[in-house]
């Protein structure tokens, strides 16, 4: 249907869907993040979920302890090797659809311990992240609006066709590769199928 | 008269229905759109993010459910001997008796166990 007849249509009193609004609109407002934090973002993230922030304004304030019932990963804090390969399990662990939110710097980069030798740089070299919020650690405004990106990004989720997101297509893998603890670091470092290291284009 | 009963069938089917319809969308909403995945970390039965090591089925020493017992004679002892105690001083001499009776099973019990070897821990 399209846009013109659609506001027409309204215009009259006739409200129209389609079962991909119908449906992704009930999947961005009832969105269950997995209760997980990692360090400090995790106390940003629980004052956003209480009271004075209130995530349940989004439908996302029944934060599951078990991953078989979250729908979203709030990676909330700074990812240790150590900690990195329990954290892709869970993510696995998770029912699809599934998304993740990396909080703060150290979940999207390693942040102020990108030069240490035991912080991950970055979850993104492991799982699929959809939204990443800078900040050290953010705000727990940053995350209401990480979350209403994230809502953006589910509302615009096709249900059928080539550009499906992973959970509606067969081929694309639900689970990805655990990371295993080696003699100097993770093995593999980095997952290449969802992370690309960055090259620098050199000038000149 | 069964016919009275119909309003209650029609109810009872209303109700199940309810139940069971959006069990049914969902069915055939996996069916024609979301194909399954399962996976050895999904079908894990353990979900905390560590891997289960070893086997739930190990032997565990007898000794403690003993100690537990053992433990369960003087704690009854006290619980009667505190009010006893208490009011020790407008007791008759029956009632002396009869605690000390009460005394002398529990001693009996826990000589019993003393001489089975009970109390040496192995």
């Amino acid at each position: 249907m399209d846009e013109g007849l659609r506001s027409e249509l309204q215009k009259q009193g006739v409200f129209t869907t389609t079962l991909e609004d119908l449906y992704n609109w009930g999947r961005k407002n009832s969105v269950w993040p997995l209760g997980f934090g990692l360090a400090c973002c995790a106390i940003e993230m629980i004052a956003a979920s209480m009271s004075r922030w209130d995530l349940a304004r989004f439908g996302a304030e029944v934060f599951r302890p078990s991953p078989r019932q979250a729908d979203l990963m709030i990676v909330a804090g700074t990812v240790t090797k150590k900690m990195a390969p329990q954290v892709v399990r869970l993510y696995n662990q998770m029912p699809e659809p599934k998304y993740v939110i990396a909080m703060g710097a150290c979940a999207i980069s390693g942040g102020p311990f990108k030069q240490g030798y035991n912080v991950l740089k970055g979850i993104d070299r492991y799982i699929p992240v959809d939204v990443h919020i800078p900040g050290c650690p953010p705000r727990p405004e940053a995350l209401l609006h990480a979350f209403m990106t994230l809502q953006e990004k589910i509302d615009q989720q096709q249900l059928t066709g080539a550009n499906r997101p992973r959970h509606l297509n067969a081929d694309q893998p639900s689970e990805f590769p655990v990371p295993e603890f080696g003699e100097h670091d993770l093995v593999p470092p980095s997952n290449p199928a969802v992370w690309k290291a960055p090259m620098l284009k050199r000038q000149g | 008269m069964p016919a009275d009963y119909l309003p209650v069938i029609v109810l009872m089917l209303a109700a199940v229905g309810f139940a069971l319809t959006p069990l049914l969308l969902a069915w055939l909403w996996a069916k024609k759109f979301s194909p399954n995945k399962p996976g050895k970390d999904k079908n894990a039965t353990y979900e905390c993010g560590l891997e289960s090591k070893g086997d739930a089925w190990i032997q565990f020493k007898s000794e403690y459910y003993l100690y537990a017992i053992i433990f369960l004679i003087f704690d009854v002892e006290t619980i009667f001997l505190l009010p006893f105690a208490v009011a020790f001083a407008g007791l008759s001499v029956w009632a002396f008796v009869e605690m000390m009776v009460f005394i002398f099973m529990l001693v009996v019990g826990l000589l019993w166990a003393w001489q089975k070897g009970v109390l040496t821990w192995k």
